[in-house]
């Protein structure tokens, strides 16, 4: 690994992280599309910050540009106070007209500037290394690191400092302004470290990739853990991951880094979608087949249960009628003679004492 | 300018290219009004960007740039993102905004791989590719327009033919089904038209922005009318004429990309419609402060009127102070009184001290007639 590889790595990595903090709260408040609305309004705003200063490494141009973030976001709930303006409406109608300005502003007056059409889409994480913070001559590293650390840490910092007003306000708002707290001030903060990270991001994904770092993880942690606190853990992990495998895939096919990180971020979400033991695609077919197995063998015990005391209802002389194929009846005798709760005496079918247990357990309760 | 536009429609080429802007703006203006009712517009968004994996890899499949496969890898791949979205939020926890968050960035990511991975094939005919990404209105040839033409009248065609379906689809589908219609089916139908609009306005427009071409035209056609037909007539309308403008904003200057061209004129109808239409956000504010007004005046000629009855005379005079007292704070009673004076309701006696003429008495009379005795 060359320096430079691991200089890219590095600031992917950081990147990932400060992605998927805030996304774990939008994932869970249903706000990932509004993701999609900030990562293209930033634009404006960073391209009026490259016009006035020339570059975006002042922090108050970076905060500039963030604030244009939270206005999209005002203006969007502005739009949406009009009576016929549906929510996904309004998003859909402001974000593409702000990106829309700003690409124009970019294509017609971005020639003394170092950002173009290509850049806004693709992300520019290769050049980061060359961008270098040197201090009394010491080389420090990719200043891309520097400024995108610093967003981490002030990511970390603000859901440390509003941990448990974040998770009120996500899981029950009502509750949360009962009790004191001030969801709309947390939603706006929200929008707010959202938006900067958007806009730290910008430099290495672009403004429409980065809602796959922002998105993506969380959901894959979503569907691996019902705790917040390891929610946040794991999709920083999966974000990371998936930075750095990204990055080897496109280093390998020598194609555009940030496209690939979405890809993998997708493939990522994909195994998990299918894997995850509880809530994956496989776990939750193996649990359907398991209850509808556990209340047809309920069903054939009662059955048998109740002719037993002579409730057995005339029409059904066999219990093995009541299943849908005379293939699953057999399937379900089967499983219930390897427990031992029922026994097959010439062709009939009786209850084992364990099985008049366990209709006893299951089904009286007691 | 006016020789710029009779340049612009006089030679052919223009002509060609205005001519497949307008078609676009209709076929998109009909078909995203289905798109925003059925609250689906960012579905639409994700569509259009998730079309571009489809466009290169037609294109790597190809080689060339013909237009029928690359619009058919763009609708394949647009169609299996919705596919997508809906087999993830149906087996599993995932919410739906989530997971178009997710299909959109995967596919747009996929397609930007694909995209510098074709660019770094030997043969050069890849360029042009980009055109997809923000639109390339100049690139219409008279073939492309054509081809718009047939895929959107066969968009316009179905929703001709189900029209009273589609209707109920947007507003009542559990009555739809009841009355046994097959809502799967249609709603099937409904995203294959919205892909094929998305398809015909990607050369145009771009997979970028292609989705607010649907959205915005729609939303701006709905501050205006109530019904369904008006709206998605006006909605065309309003697609075709922002299409036609963008075009020639973009064409007449340089360096304007076409798509945003087309989306900022779009864009800003939209808004216009939204702040200043009848049930827009200024005039429900307007509306607003005029009831409001109109209640502090009727407030104020009948407290005059009880205040008088007080003395058994409707029109005896009493101080600004005196009917500022019993009324809530920030009421101006002065702007209020003003008002009735210019009305004539009131008239100014002294200083401070009003009472009502003739024509007030009356007033308040027609206001309460049921206070008559109170």
């Amino acid at each position: 690994m060359s320096p430079h590889q691991f200089d890219i790595q590095l600031v992917a990595i950081i990147v990932a992280a400060s992605c998927a903090i805030p996304g774990a709260f939008l994932v869970l408040r249903r706000m990932s599309m509004m993701t999609d609305a900030i990562s293209h309004s930033i634009l404006l705003g960073i391209i009026l910050a490259f016009f006035l200063v020339g570059d975006l490494s002042s922090p108050f141009l970076i905060i500039g540009a963030a604030a244009s973030g939270v206005l999209a976001i005002s203006l969007i709930e502005a739009v949406n106070r009009a009576r016929l303006v549906k929510k996904d409406a309004s998003i859909g109608i402001v974000f593409p007209f702000l990106f829309s300005v700003a690409v124009i502003l970019l294509s017609k007056y971005a020639r003394n500037v170092h950002i173009d059409t290509h850049s806004v889409l693709l992300g520019e994480i290769a050049f980061a290394p060359f961008n270098r913070l040197i201090l009394s001559g010491m080389d420090l590293g990719p200043t891309s690191a520097y400024v995108m650390g610093s967003i981490l840490l002030l990511n970390l910092l603000f859901i440390s400092f509003f941990y448990k007003e974040l998770k009120v306000s996500t899981f029950d708002e009502s509750f949360a302004s009962s009790i004191g707290f001030r969801p709309r001030l947390i939603h706006y903060l929200l929008m707010a470290v959202v938006s900067l990270t958007c806009v730290g991001a910008f430099d290495a994904v672009g403004s429409i990739l980065v809602i796959a770092l922002i998105v993506i993880p969380p959901c894959c942690a979503y569907l691996l853990t019902d705790s917040l606190f390891r929610m946040i853990l794991l999709s920083v992990v999966f974000g990371i991951s998936a930075a750095v495998s990204g990055f080897w895939v496109a280093n390998w096919l020598d194609v555009n880094i940030a496209g690939s990180m979405a890809f993998v971020c997708g493939v990522f979400f994909l195994a998990v979608f299918l894997l995850a033991p509880q809530r994956g695609f496989f776990g939750i077919m193996r649990e359907k087949r398991r209850q509808r197995m556990d209340f047809a063998e309920a069903s054939l015990l009662v059955s048998l249960y109740n002719q037993e005391r002579g409730e057995a209802v005339k029409n059904h002389p066999d219990s093995r009628g009541m299943f849908r194929s005379a293939d699953f009846a057999s399937k379900v005798v089967e499983f219930l003679k390897q427990k031992g709760e029922i026994a097959v005496a010439g062709g009939k079918l009786f209850l084992t004492e364990k099985g008049r247990e366990r209709v006893r357990t299951t089904v009286e309760g007691r | 300018m006016l020789e710029f536009a009779v340049e612009l429609f006089s030679d052919y080429t223009a002509r060609t290219i205005l001519l497949g802007a307008a078609s676009l703006g209709v076929v998109s203006g009909v078909v995203g009004s289905y798109a925003v009712l059925r609250k689906q517009s960012l579905v639409g968004d994700v569509m259009s960007h998730a079309a571009l994996p489809g466009i290169v890899l037609a294109f790597m499949i190809v080689g060339v740039k013909e237009q029928l496969p690359i619009f058919i890898g763009a609708a394949l791949s647009a169609v299996l993102a919705v596919f997508v979205i809906n087999l993830v939020t149906e087996n599993s926890r995932i919410k739906t905004d989530s997971a178009m968050g997710m299909a959109l960035s995967v596919f747009f990511g996929l397609g930007l791989v694909l995209l510098t991975y074709v660019q770094r094939m030997p043969e050069a005919n890849q360029a042009g590719l980009d055109k997809f990404l923000f639109g390339q209105a100049e690139a219409l040839v008279e073939k492309d327009v054509l081809i718009i033409g047939v895929t959107g009248l066969f968009a316009l065609l179905v929703v001709g033919l189900f029209w009273k379906e589609f209707k109920l689809l947007c507003f009542d589908p559990d009555f739809g089904g009841t009355m046994g219609f097959s809502m799967k089916s249609l709603d099937l139908l409904v995203t294959a038209v919205i892909v094929s609009a998305i398809v015909i306005g990607l050369q145009t427009v771009g997979v970028v922005l292609m989705s607010s071409m649907l959205i915005a035209p729609a939303v701006a056609a709905r501050q205006w009318t109530g019904n369904m037909g008006s709206m998605v007539i006006l909605s065309a309308l309003v697609a075709a004429v922002s299409g036609v403008t963008g075009v020639a904003l973009s064409a007449g200057f340089e360096n304007i990309p076409t798509g945003p061209a087309v989306i900022v004129c779009v864009s800003a109808i939209a808004f216009f419609s939204v702040l200043f239409s009848p049930n827009g956000f200024f005039t429900l504010r307007f509306k607003d402060a005029r009831s409001r007004r109109e209640i502090k005046k009727d407030y104020v000629l009948k407290a005059l009127h009880d205040l008088g009855l007080e003395h058994d005379d409707p029109g005896y005079a009493h101080s600004e102070r005196l009917l500022a007292l019993g009324s809530e704070k920030g009421f101006n009673v002065r702007k209020s009184l003003l008002a009735l004076q210019t009305a004539g309701y009131v008239e100014s006696v002294g200083e401070d001290n009003w009472r009502l003429t003739q024509s007030g008495i009356y007033e308040v009379k027609k206001l309460s007639p049921l206070e008559k005795n109170g």
